[in-house]
């Protein structure tokens, strides 16, 4: 009998060209490529200053999120571009992707996002694929069961000339949730909690694979959110095996394998799974009733802390001047924490459940007087789907913003700030100094945590929503 | 890729864990479509004050440490985003090693493909070289090890094929290239 293998092992058995050596990394081949305006011009210019061009622009596919504004175009139809430079970033690979031959969703596609938003939503992403994006968050792909990373500027390089990437094997570390939730935790408040208790770099070298009771309930958009803050953990990638709930999703996307095409193609995902018996470098288990709303107190995201936990003392030098920038102090709680910005959006939470999740908070409710809210849509889909069901309608009545779709305040390159000082409790999946514009400091949630903080205009625990006499 | 076989260098030390790839470039110098230039916004904002001035306790502005290119940081260096803005800055900032207990992996990735070398040793070796920051050490990429003038030998983790690259100058997509008999044969079965 052959030895038992990791989901992850099968995904790198099959993509590997020319298998790793003393000498030299392993050459694997990648299925999808993925790229958006702020890390491929250097490779672009690269190819170019080589007389390259790409192998496969028919695997590769991209959009424009990072640097692109949200609020529509003016009366003179032009679209309000932050900067000059991010409005040439944008016309750049517009032009790269014209010359080579790629397909783009540009700012008048009805199919443009957030690129780990558009691909799945498209199709592209499918189970048992390797994806690179130049992106850390390329991890999201994982939760279909395929084997995606973020890679660095000339690795896209590498992948758009020869169409693989040179890499050593990583490890594989088991995470396990078993159990039912309690309502108002979500899939963000677990990632949280699991990034809380590994630690920021306790990935670091490893390949996630999410199992457990807790994970096969949780619906594609919520595995998405899992799988995307892997990376905040340091690890490599983090990935679900597919099951029917993978299927269904795939089966319903506009560019994914249609009648027999789809049939084979799942008769072959079904075999994605880590066998009976198969090991792990590392495994983790966690019961999913320890589980509470889950905010960060910190600069990072291992800082991660119940609502209604006391925030621990610092233990070193930088916990300490995390604790100073976020002028926290130890033994307060971050719930009753007065908030100047609430953030509903980007790659880890801008999809449709999301967005539903806010407008069940909002509705018939007022965002407090004291908070700045912006919900911005994943993509162009999840807008006009959320439309189509009022949440527009819902977001704007309660007194916050509706905007296009874009990374917007995750990452506060076009424009979206939060101001020096101001605290934000935001969807997204950073809470890096500065990293939501200079001075801001950053409270990781999920969105049902979100919104209920703007209708308080304090942090708040979400269970509230689910007690008697809120309801 | 400039390549090296040794560098010798007294250190600059920034011992904070954790330090992310947001605060080694934050996000707003990113709308470039260039590689070069990035040095001034290195460690942007705890290098410069709010009025643009530098910030005098801040490692890199102060007259002693210009001109090194050795950084001793803090555990989980390098985590974060996988911007390969990151070590473009850095090396434009005149870094050559980086010496970590710990090194993220994607920023351990975009290092060796730009010629910042990624030292990865014991933190209580690591603690000891920040004591002693004007100590000439010598990065030696053959012998994989970094020596102090004290005699002390510490061997780092490089793996073959990123040794050749460095000592070389040769980069990976060279590499690659070469590979197209393989490449195209593994697409026959796609
Ligand atoms: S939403 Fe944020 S994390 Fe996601 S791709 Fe955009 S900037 Fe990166």
């Amino acid at each position: 009998m052959s030895t038992p293998r990791t989901l992850f092992d099968k995904l790198w058995d099959a993509h590997v060209v020319v298998p790793e050596s003393d000498a030299a990394p392993a050459v694997l081949y990648i299925d999808l490529h993925l790229i958006h305006e702020v890390t491929s011009p250097q490779a672009f210019s690269e190819l170019k200053s080589r007389g390259l061009k790409p192998r496969r622009p028919d695997r590769t596919k991209a959009t424009m999120d990072h640097s692109t504004p949200t609020l529509p175009a003016g009366a003179d139809g032009k679209l309000p571009y932050y900067t000059q430079a991010a409005e040439t970033q944008v016309e750049t690979l517009a032009r790269n992707c014209a010359e080579y031959g790629i397909e783009l969703f540009d700012m008048a596609s009805d199919n443009r996002g957030i690129v780990h938003v558009i691909a799945p939503e498209q199709g592209f992403t499918q189970p048992g694929m390797t994806i690179v994006c130049g992106d850390s968050h390329t991890s999201t792909h994982g939760a279909f069961g395929s084997l995606a990373f973020g890679i660095g500027t000339s690795e896209v390089g590498h992948v758009l000339a020869t169409q693989c990437l040179l890499q050593r094997k990583p490890k594989t570390m088991a995470i396990t949730v078993d159990g039912e939730l309690a309502p108002g935790v979500g899939a963000k408040d677990v990632v949280l909690h699991i990034i809380g208790r590994i630690g920021v770099n306790g990935g670091t070298g490893h390949v996630i694979e999410y199992r457990g009771s807790t994970i096969r309930t949780m619906d594609m958009d919520q595995r998405m959110t899992l799988c995307n803050m892997s990376i905040e953990a340091g690890a490599r990638a983090g990935m679900v095996a597919p099951d029917e709930v993978t299927f269904e999703y795939v089966r319903n996307t506009p560019r994914g394998p249609k009648g027999a095409d789809f049939d084979a193609a799942v008769a072959r995902w079904r075999e994605l799974r880590s066998d009976e018996g198969a090991k792990f470098d590392v495994e983790v288990s966690i019961d999913a009733k320890d589980i509470r709303p889950t905010l960060t107190w910190g600069t990072h995201p291992g800082t991660a802390l119940a609502v209604d936990a006391p925030i621990p003392a610092a233990n070193d030098a930088a916990a300490q001047k995390g604790l100073d920038y976020m002028h926290f102090h130890a033994d307060e709680t971050l719930q009753g924490k007065p908030v100047d910005v609430v953030f509903v959006g980007s790659c880890t939470n801008g999809r449709l459940r999301d967005l539903r999740e806010v407008a069940e908070v909002l509705k018939g409710r007022k965002v407090a007087a004291n908070v700045r809210m912006l919900v911005v849509p994943g993509s162009e889909i999840v807008k006009r789907q959320a439309e189509a069901e009022g949440i527009d309608a819902i977001v704007r009545a309660a007194g916050a913003e509706w905007r296009e779709p874009g990374c917007s305040m995750c990452i506060a390159m076009n424009g979206d700030l939060v101001a020096p000082g101001q605290l934000a409790v935001s969807t997204s999946n950073r809470n890096f100094e500065g990293r939501q514009g200079p001075g801001s400091r950053t409270l990781l949630a999920s969105p049902l945590s979100a919104a209920w903080a703007a209708v308080n205009g304090k942090v708040s625990d979400p269970r509230e929503l689910f007690s008697k006499e809120v309801a | 890729m400039a390549g090296f076989r040794e560098l010798k260098s007294k250190s600059v030390v920034l011992g904070q864990t954790n330090i992310d790839t947001d605060q080694i470039i934050p996000a707003r110098f990113l709308s470039t479509t260039e590689r070069a230039g990035l040095g001034k916004n290195a460690f942007n904002d705890w290098r410069w004050q709010a009025d643009g001035t530098p910030n005098p306790d801040f490692p890199f502005n102060q007259p002693h440490n210009q001109g090194r290119s050795i950084l001793l940081a803090g555990r989980n260096f390098g985590c974060g985003s996988s911007r390969e803005h990151a070590p473009w800055a850095l090396t434009d900032l005149g870094l050559r090693a980086i010496v970590s207990s710990e090194i993220a992996d994607i920023f351990r990735n975009n290092s060796l493909k730009n010629g910042l070398l990624p030292i990865v040793l014991k933190e209580e070796d690591v603690q000891a070289l920040m004591q002693r920051p004007d100590d000439e050490l010598t990065v030696d990429v053959a012998a994989r090890e970094l020596r102090s003038p004290d005699g002390r030998a510490y061997a780092f983790p490089l793996d073959g094929f990123s040794q050749t690259c460095l000592l070389e100058g040769v980069d990976e997509l060279g590499y690659l290239l070469a590979r197209h008999p393989e490449i195209a044969a593994y697409e026959q079965h796609l």
